[in-house]
Order: structure tokens, then C-alpha cells, then sequence
């Protein structure tokens, strides 16, 4: 008995290096299940703070640019909004509840971004406070940028478009095939979209968008071009299609979140029919 | 181990982790070399500290910039795994005559070359271990190893940059 105890106690460094790599291995594992609990990341308070004084500085000298986008944006809205705008007429017709808004919108700012790893994040200036929850849609003016994972008071974090675990529902925009994208994990400008049969013509040059089908984003909201279409080669069913994304990750700075005030009927439909509702 | 080699490094560590938070966290050279210049603080601590609380140090450090980095958990194994190696590593390369008591292996005790050989392999096992984490279940292995490799290097390099420009020549009695 006592030689078992010396032994262990020799190898007591060897033990706790284990235990501790353990420690850490199950840390990234809670963590990385996308609506697992999370003990700390960066929507906690303290960190929250030092990244937000941190991206004060930065933000500060990116403000030329972020107005001249959203000047942009403001002159395609006002013009949009000029089409929609009703006309004065004497007939009025009341709408059906179908056609109510199922899609709420918030803005934030992303005060922590990374894209060089193969799991990316983001994190957001607004929280539960604000309204956010967790689930929501992220995106900017120049496509999706990803989908909130974790709100705390003040702060949120979100699973980055950049990051090997998140599938978006999309489809090509001029053929109505719809995929799903997935980030392989190699440059930040470069995608694939995974499941479109062999049949499909798709080319060069045909833009990406939502399909709406997943009850995150609205119908709709660009992803990527395509840039190359070959055979797959590990399934023959498959085309093996290659996107650049429209979003340039490394200057997401202001971004809108999208939330589907239906989301909880639509998940309580599917975990009745039993279907798996991807991302 | 005193109380004031103590405040020492962990001064030393929050300087290094303000640095590798506020201005290296999104630097990587050609989308490829990052630098984790935390881990000087680390490597620096004293050649007579045993293995347990170093790689209690280590987890601790680990779980701290991982807080900042959103990978809770990969920084924490990879820093942990490099403590596990270190004191290995400083027993096989110790210089001829030994290590005096209370000597740090930086380049003004020993030397640049044997700086070198010290921290390399180590860096390269850390970033070999954080990379292979984060890329778990792509399969993409020589992404892993190139990271892997040119990240040692640029820490290395810049490791030994702050240590020639910061810390004090040991004086000769």
C-alpha cells in the first residue's frame, strides 16, 4: 500500500498535468456546443469593458469609413422607402395578420472580432439589456456576418460566419437551389456552399443569399459570389462550389441583429414533427 | 522564491498580457505567424521552481488571455502542456557547470544561442497543441504545423527583442 502511495506521489506532476489538460479539454467542449452554458467568455462585465475602451481607440479611426457606408445605406433606404410609401388614395384596405412583421431589428456595435483563427467570435457593445437574445441573426450591409451564442447583461458574444461549426441556409440567388455555407477554416474571404446536387447549373459570378428557411435571417441577405463550380470529389451527388464572401470580416464594425418574433412557434412545430432545424 | 520575485512576475505577466490583448491579439504576419508574448512570462520564471506550481501558474495564465481570446480552455492545455515540458527541457540542456540557485534562463544570465534552444522548442510544442485544438475536426494538418511553425518563430524573435531592450545587463560582482 505504501509503495502504491510513493508511486502516485512520484508521479504526482504527471497526475496533475493530466487533471488540469482535462480541465482545459472540458472547458473547450462546454464552450464549444453553441447554446452550451458558458462559465466565462467575454460577455462578462469586466472584459467587456476592456475590449470596449480598447475598441474606442480603434473605432476611432475607422469613423470616415463607417459614415460613408452608412450614408450609403441611408440613400438606398430613402429610396426604397420612396417605392413603398403609400399613396394617397381613398380606398384603404385593412391587412391580413399574415403579413405582419415577423422580423425585428437592432443595431450594435462589434467591439472584439477575430478571423485568423478556425473558431471565431465576436463580441457586441449591447446585451440583455438592450434586447438581444440569444439566437438572433447578425449581419452588416454587406451580407451575414454570424449568429449570437451568448448574452449577459451589458455584453454579448456571437459564433462568427468565420467558424468551422456554423452551417447558414442559403440559396443562389437566381436559380432558387438552395444549400447550406460553411467557412472551411483557410482564408477569411473564401466559403463553400455544401449540399447542392449535381444537376444544378450554377456558374461563376451568381450571388448567394439567405433562404430564409431557417428562421434566423429574413429572405433575402446577401452571403457571397460564386466563384468556382466543379464536381465534388468525395461525393458524386454533390457540386463542389467555392464563394467569396461579401463581407469583409476584417472591417465589421457597426452590424444589425435580426430577430424572428415567430422563432418559437416555428421551433415548437419542428421538435413536434421531430425534424433537426439547422442553423 | 521570494515575495519580491513573486510581485516581479506577476507584474511582468499582467504588463505582457496587456500587450498580447490590447495590440497582438488580431496581429498575424501574412495571416500565418501570431505572437504570444505572454508565454515570456512563463518562460522566464526561475530554473528552480518545481513542475507543480509552474503548471498551476501556467492554467491560470492559460485561462486568463483565453477570456480575452474566446477560446476558453485552448490556451490554458497549450500553456499547461508547455510548463509540463519545461523543467524536462531545462534539466537536459543545462549548461555544464549547472544553474546557480535562483537563476532565470533569459538571454542575460546564459545566452542568446542558448535562449534559443531553450525557448523554441517549447513555443513550437504550444503552438503545436493550441493550433491542433483550434483546428480539431478540419483535418487540416499542414495548416496546423506551418501556423504552428512560423508563430514559434515570431515569438521567439520577439521574445528575445524584449528581453535585449528591457531588462537589465546582471551585474558583474
Amino acid at each position: 500500500m505504501l509503495r502504491i502511495l510513493q508511486f502516485l506521489y512520484n508521479l504526482r506532476a504527471f497526475i496533475l498535468f493530466v487533471f488540469l489538460e482535462a480541465i482545459a479539454v472540458w472547458l473547450i467542449v462546454s464552450n464549444n456546443s453553441p447554446q452550451g452554458a458558458a462559465f466565462f467568455n467575454s460577455s462578462s462585465k469586466l472584459i467587456g469593458i476592456v475590449l470596449e475602451t480598447q475598441s474606442n481607440v480603434s473605432e476611432f479611426f475607422d469613423l470616415d469609413d463607417a459614415n460613408i457606408i452608412l450614408q450609403e445605406e441611408n440613400a438606398q433606404l430613402m429610396e426604397r422607402l420612396n417605392f413603398t410609401s403609400a399613396q394617397a388614395d381613398s380606398s384603404y384596405i385593412e391587412l391580413d395578420s399574415a403579413f405582419e412583421a415577423t422580423f425585428e431589428f437592432k443595431g450594435a456595435r462589434v467591439i472584439s472580432n477575430s478571423l485568423r483563427f478556425a473558431q471565431n467570435h465576436v463580441t457586441l457593445n449591447k446585451g440583455a439589456k438592450d434586447g438581444l437574445k440569444p439566437g438572433m441573426g447578425i449581419f452588416n450591409q454587406q451580407g451575414v456576418v454570424g449568429r449570437l451564442k451568448m448574452v449577459s447583461e451589458n455584453f454579448s458574444v456571437g459564433i462568427s460566419l468565420l467558424n468551422t461549426d456554423l452551417l447558414v441556409s442559403s440559396k443562389i440567388k437566381s436559380s432558387d437551389v438552395f444549400g447550406s455555407v460553411k467557412w472551411m477554416g483557410e482564408d477569411a474571404k473564401k466559403a463553400k456552399l455544401l449540399y447542392v446536387p449535381r444537376h444544378v447549373t450554377a456558374q461563376a459570378g451568381d450571388s448567394v443569399i439567405t433562404s430564409g428557411f431557417n428562421a434566423v435571417f429574413p429572405e433575402g441577405i446577401p452571403i457571397g459570389v460564386i466563384r468556382e463550380v466543379s464536381p465534388s470529389s468525395d461525393n458524386p451527388n454533390y457540386l463542389d462550389i467555392d464563394l467569396e464572401l461579401t463581407t469583409d470580416f476584417s472591417k465589421v464594425g457597426y452590424v444589425y441583429l435580426v430577430e424572428n418574433t415567430q422563432i418559437q412557434e416555428l421551433d415548437s412545430l419542428y421538435s413536434e414533427s421531430e425534424l433537426p432545424n439547422e442553423f | 522564491m521570494n515575495f519580491r520575485s513573486i510581485f516581479g512576475t506577476v507584474g511582468q505577466f499582467l504588463l505582457l498580457l496587456a500587450i498580447q490583448i490590447l495590440f497582438l491579439k488580431n496581429l498575424a504576419l501574412f495571416g500565418l505567424a501570431f505572437c504570444f508574448i505572454y508565454l515570456l512570462a512563463l518562460l522566464l520564471l526561475p530554473v528552480s521552481i518545481r513542475s507543480i506550481p509552474l503548471m498551476i501558474i501556467a492554467f491560470m495564465m492559460g485561462i486568463s488571455v483565453d477570456v480575452f481570446y474566446e477560446t476558453i480552455g485552448m490556451h490554458a492545455a497549450a500553456a499547461t502542456f508547455l510548463a509540463f515540458l519545461r523543467n524536462f527541457w531545462l534539466k537536459i540542456i543545462s549548461p555544464s557547470g549547472g544553474y546557480d540557485e535562483g537563476d532565470i534562463p533569459s538571454i542575460r544570465s546564459q545566452s542568446t544561442s542558448w535562449f534559443v534552444t531553450y525557448a523554441f522548442p517549447l513555443l513550437f510544442a504550444f503552438c503545436l497543441v493550441l493550433f491542433s485544438l483550434d483546428f480539431w475536426g478540419t483535418g487540416n494538418w499542414l495548416n496546423v504545423l506551418n501556423k504552428s511553425f512560423f508563430s514559434s518563430i515570431f515569438t521567439l524573435i520577439l521574445a528575445i527583442i524584449v528581453q535585449l531592450l528591457f531588462f537589465p545587463r546582471r551585474r558583474v560582482i
